[in-house]
């Protein structure tokens, strides 16, 4: 194929890219580029060519053991899950864009720490991206047309334009915004679709090559067993090979947290917590995938091509080897892809970290406190870009220099355990509050010396002076310190040698150091923070502590030279309306002092944001103790807070009640008023009655037989009097407690006897019948006298509304299981339907008793419903009798 | 001088006995209703020159009937006065209210009711 094709397709693949991230861009906030596949694929930019070509090359070589890159991470993912959620948390809070900002802000903004991760990031990284170079570089020349155009130098090398075409792209959409901790959504919706890309031509190549060019795997197997060293390839070997497989694991596990450009797309880019819950299965899902066909292809490239051929390139050699163009391009095409995520990520993680860790607190920070806001964006924009385009084509030349001797394989494993050197600080960092900047660096520097010793010396000595003696024996003639197997460990790998040992020394110095200089009170306080990040959730501003004197004004000029006046301005309106702040107040406080600092680290990282404040303010140091009291304060406000809360809720429902309470009240004072005003009227009527018919009494005149009849009228009248004296006493009796009642084991069957003898003489004069025929024995335990009172009151009223000599009343007595049940029923007028809700009630009287009032005190029914209800018992009417009256009570047979 | 109709509206008939002969002594024509409902019934064939209203009755009430009475133009001339147990200062002050000419509590005196009333038709 010719390289001007493609040429043609790298560049309209990468004009696509650009122009789906000016979209991605543009829709910032759509749905398409805010959700959690999104997320899950940018963390997929963990795979790159190493993964695409070099998991081929181990593959055919050393059988499975590539796989344990891609094991650590789905190991380690539900551990990765917990720790990243607090990790995005602390980061949102502290507005940091990088590991090394991370790191650096938990050893107290220290700005050599930062700047000695950023510098060990750059040694990993840079040789990694070289790499990826290397591997767009071998592709392309295997893919276009041999004996085509050879490039003489780098002027006329593809790949030295292909990464500046990268290039152009970072410094473009990675520096849209000064504030680092902004969200690149172009970038990363390229590097989402970037990973469907290379996973699916990578899984099509692997179909093409298992079921086309093979007859499936079962076939692939049987070729592939007869090759001499099929046995190696398909063990994990021996214990030694065990321990091989444990620290690569554990290396990538190291990896998937600390490479820049995974913590870039996990950390910095990470919108939403709630992503990490789809990560969590997605993710490794993608890894296996991956992995499905590695093996495959690898054998098949084993059986089918030539020993001499580079092995990583299989997949891409197979089809060409079969003439299928088309599908070597796909091929390629993914394998750029894979580059191309990979270093877009990277050199933007690596720039934001050159800038502010190195250059911005190193160089720059003079100048930009002088410049204006415009000239300050400018400048930091442009220290980004420079530093893009240094790292890429630093890149470059490493790979022209030294990439020769190196595969895809080593080289990513080394940049793996450059990296690993962070773990210790990191990892103990969140997890141990005693760690300080010192113990980091030192240890930092340990690891990367051993690292030095142990990987790299041999490979400089090899490419240097080939054969030179001492290499092979160790230093100073003393085999124990032989690089590549030190202490005498000869069975792992050189990798795995160093891994062991710099994370060893690493660790132990930063943990010794740590213990023996004790960190100054920015360091100690950052720790607790960080360490017991959930505390301080409820501190205002994210829990930065500090103490000192401020001015508002100071900080504000401060402040507008990075942000514009007009941002700054709003920023302090938003301040100050938060938290309640008078626009007058002079004097900052620590919580001004922090809101700052968040909005500086953004463009210039923590480091730069920590001398910017502490040029402009006098910091006096503060207690860990007075950090603790702070925090301690703002935990008891807190829960006095809620204990106000709920104190007011408390209150609230005790107002509530005691409103009912209240209504209840009001109802009871009218019924009595009411009740009271009825007693009155009912009083005043007879008396009225006796008071009139003794004035007329007074006319002598009066024939003798009317004067008798207002006698008895006056009487009469005395009578009603006296009887309704007494049952309103009764009543109110009645209403008190029920100690009153008298109460005993009665027969029910006597006591209805007795109750009928007393009516005898009325009933007989009005010749009416009152039946009741029960002999049997009906105990129960009641107040007799009482009971009397309601059997008399009920056969009254019913003598009083039947007709006479027609008249018929008859009294049943039931023996129900627990109760008594006594019904009256009669066959006079029986009650109106309207009347029969209300006839229980005080001095309700029925309004249709006929034209000639009864006698009556209206207090009868209302009183014998008090007596049955002090024995526990209930009084009602039948209403759906129709012919008389039918009234029952029952009272239990037990008091 | 033709007789005056006076009309005893009241459900207590001890009360309206009492009532009857002093005014009949008095040279009064008496009519005797239980209700209101009656009262509105001989009032319209009466047309009496005074009622002497109750107030709690059952059925129609003498509200009731006072605004029944107030609303028949045939009854123009007739007065209304109110003899009721309620004797409540607001009581009063509501009867007279609502259109009566004098508001007399129960319990009364005979002679001072029968000479309010004549004072009253004068």
């Amino acid at each position: 194929m010719s390289n001007y094709i493609v040429g043609l397709v790298i560049v309209l693949y990468l004009a696509m890219l650009f122009v789906l991230a000016y979209f991605a861009e543009k829709n910032k906030r759509s749905k398409w580029t805010n959700n959690p596949y999104v997320y899950t694929l940018s963390l997929a930019v963990y795979c790159t060519a190493w993964t695409y070509y070099g998991s081929v090359g181990i593959a055919s070589s050393s059988g499975i053991s590539f796989m344990a890159v891609y094991l650590g991470p789905v190991i380690a993912l539900p551990l990765w899950v917990v720790l990243m959620r607090k990790v995005i948390r602390i980061s949102k809070q502290h507005k940091i864009s990088s590991v090394a900002d991370f790191i650096s802000m938990r050893y107290g903004n220290n700005r050599q720490l930062g700047a000695l991760v950023t510098l060990t990031c750059l040694f990993a990284i840079i040789p990694y991206i070289s790499l990826q170079l290397k591997a767009v570089s071998e592709t392309f020349s295997l893919i276009s047309a041999k004996g085509g155009y050879e490039s003489t130098g780098f002027f006329d090398d593809s790949t030295f334009y292909i990464a500046l075409l990268i290039a152009v792209f970072v410094a473009f959409y990675g520096t849209l915004s000064t504030d680092t901790s902004e969200h690149r959504k172009g970038i990363v919706a390229t590097i989402a679709l970037e990973s469907i890309l290379k996973l699916g031509f990578f899984l099509a190549i692997g179909i093409y090559i298992t079921f086309y060019l093979f007859d499936g795997t079962t076939d692939l197997y049987t070729q592939a067993s007869l090759q001499e060293n099929f046995e190696q390839l398909t063990t994990f070997g021996g214990l030694e090979n065990g321990f091989n497989w444990l620290f690569t694991i554990c290396l990538s596990i190291f990896a998937i947290f600390l490479l820049p450009r995974q913590f870039h797309v996990a950390v910095v880019e990470n919108d939403n917590e709630s992503y990490l819950r789809k990560a969590i299965w997605l993710f490794p899902l993608y890894l296996l995938l991956f992995n499905v066909f590695v093996i495959f292809i690898a054998w098949a490239g084993n059986i089918s091509l030539p020993a001499t051929v580079n092995h990583d390139y299989y997949s891409l050699l197979l089809p060409l080897q079969e003439n299928n163009y088309g599908l070597a391009l796909l091929v390629f095409i993914g394998g750029f892809t894979t580059v191309i995520s990979m270093i877009v990520v990277s050199t933007l993680a690596l720039s934001t970290m050159v800038s502010n860790n190195i250059v911005i607190p190193y160089g720059f920070i003079k100048t930009l406190v002088e410049g204006n806001p415009e000239e300050n964006n400018k400048r930091i924009k442009n220290i980004r870009r420079v530093a893009i385009f240094l790292l890429i084509i630093i890149a470059y030349f490493f790979y022209i220099r030294f990439s020769a001797q190196l595969s895809l394989y080593s080289i990513g494993l080394i940049s793996f355990v450059i990296i690993a050197q962070l773990a210790p600080s990191f990892f103990l960092g969140l997890t141990w509050r005693r760690g300080t900047a010192k113990g980091a660096e030192i240890g930092i520097l340990v690891g990367l010396a051993v690292v030095f010793y142990t990987l790299f010396l041999p490979i400089i000595s090899q490419a240097t002076m080939p054969g030179v003696e001492s290499m092979e024996e160790g230093l100073f003639g003393q085999a124990w310190l032989q690089p590549a197997h030190l202490f005498g460990l000869d069975y792992l790998t050189p990798e795995s040698n160093a891994f062991l040992w710099s994370m060893s020394f690493n660790t132990l110095t930063f943990v010794g150091f740590s213990l023996h200089t004790k960190g100054n009170y920015r360091e100690r306080n950052y720790a607790e923070m960080f360490v017991n990040h959930e505390n301080y959730g409820n501190l205002q501003e994210g829990g930065f502590i500090w103490k000192g004197e401020a001015y508002v004004a100071d900080i504000k000029r401060l402040l507008n030279r990075f942000l514009g006046e007009q941002r700054t301005n709003r920023a302090l309106q938003f301040f100050n309306k938060k938290y309640n702040i008078s626009e007058t107040e002079e004097r900052a406080d620590a919580r001004l002092i922090n809101f700052s600092e968040k909005l500086l680290t953004g463009s210039i990282g923590s480091a730069s944001a920590k001398i910017l404040l502490a040029s402009v303010s006098k910091e006096t140091p503060i207690s860990l103790v007075e950090v603790l009291n702070i925090l301690e304060e703002s935990k008891e406000t807190k829960a006095s807070n809620k204990l106000l809360r709920e104190k007011s809720e408390e209150l609230a429902a005790m107002a509530q009640q005691l409103k009912a309470a209240n209504k209840e009240l009001r109802i009871q004072d009218k019924l009595k008023d009411e009740f009271l005003d009825t007693v009155a009227h009912e009083l005043k009527t007879p008396i009225t009655s006796i008071k009139a018919a003794s004035e007329v009494l007074e006319d002598e005149g009066m024939p003798p037989e009317l004067r008798n009849r207002f006698l008895e009228n006056i009487n009469r009248d005395s009578d009603r009097l006296d009887t309704l004296i007494h049952n309103i006493l009764d009543l109110e009796k009645l209403s008190g407690n029920r100690s009153e009642l008298d109460i005993d084991e009665h027969n029910m069957s006597i006591t209805i006897q007795k109750a009928i003898k007393g009516v005898e003489q009325i009933a007989s004069k009005k010749e009416i019948k009152i039946k009741f025929s029960h002999k049997e024995k009906v105990f129960a335990a009641y107040d007799e006298d009482r009971i009397l009172q309601v059997l008399t009151n009920l056969l009254s009223n019913s003598l009083k509304f039947t007709e006479p000599h027609n008249g018929r009343i008859k009294i049943l007595l039931e023996d129900l299981n627990k109760e008594v049940l006594v019904t009256i029923k009669d066959n006079g007028r029986g009650i109106p339907e309207e009347d029969k809700d209300y006839i229980f009630d005080k001095f309700y009287q029925s309004k249709n008793q006929n034209v000639k009032k009864p006698q009556g005190s209206g207090l009868g029914l209302a009183i014998c419903k008090k007596i049955v209800e002090s024995h526990k018992g209930s009084i009602a009417v039948d209403k759906k009798f129709k012919k008389g009256t039918r009234m029952m009570f029952s009272i239990p047979k037990e008091q | 001088m033709m007789q005056k109709k006076i009309l005893i509206v009241d459900d207590e008939p001890n009360i309206v006995m009492s009532l009857e002969y002093a005014f009949k002594k008095k040279d009064f024509e008496v009519f005797i209703a239980r209700d209101g409902t009656e009262a509105l019934d001989i009032s319209n064939r009466e047309k009496p020159d005074l009622i002497l209203l109750d107030i709690m009755m059952p059925e129609m009430d003498g509200y009731e009937t006072l605004k029944r009475v107030r609303d028949n133009i045939d009854l123009s001339h007739t007065k209304v006065v109110f003899l009721s147990a309620k004797s409540k200062e607001k009581d009063v002050e509501k009867g007279l209210k609502m259109g009566a000419d004098s508001y007399m509590t129960k319990p009364f005196s005979i002679k001072k009711v029968i000479s309010d009333i004549e004072d009253l038709l004068g």
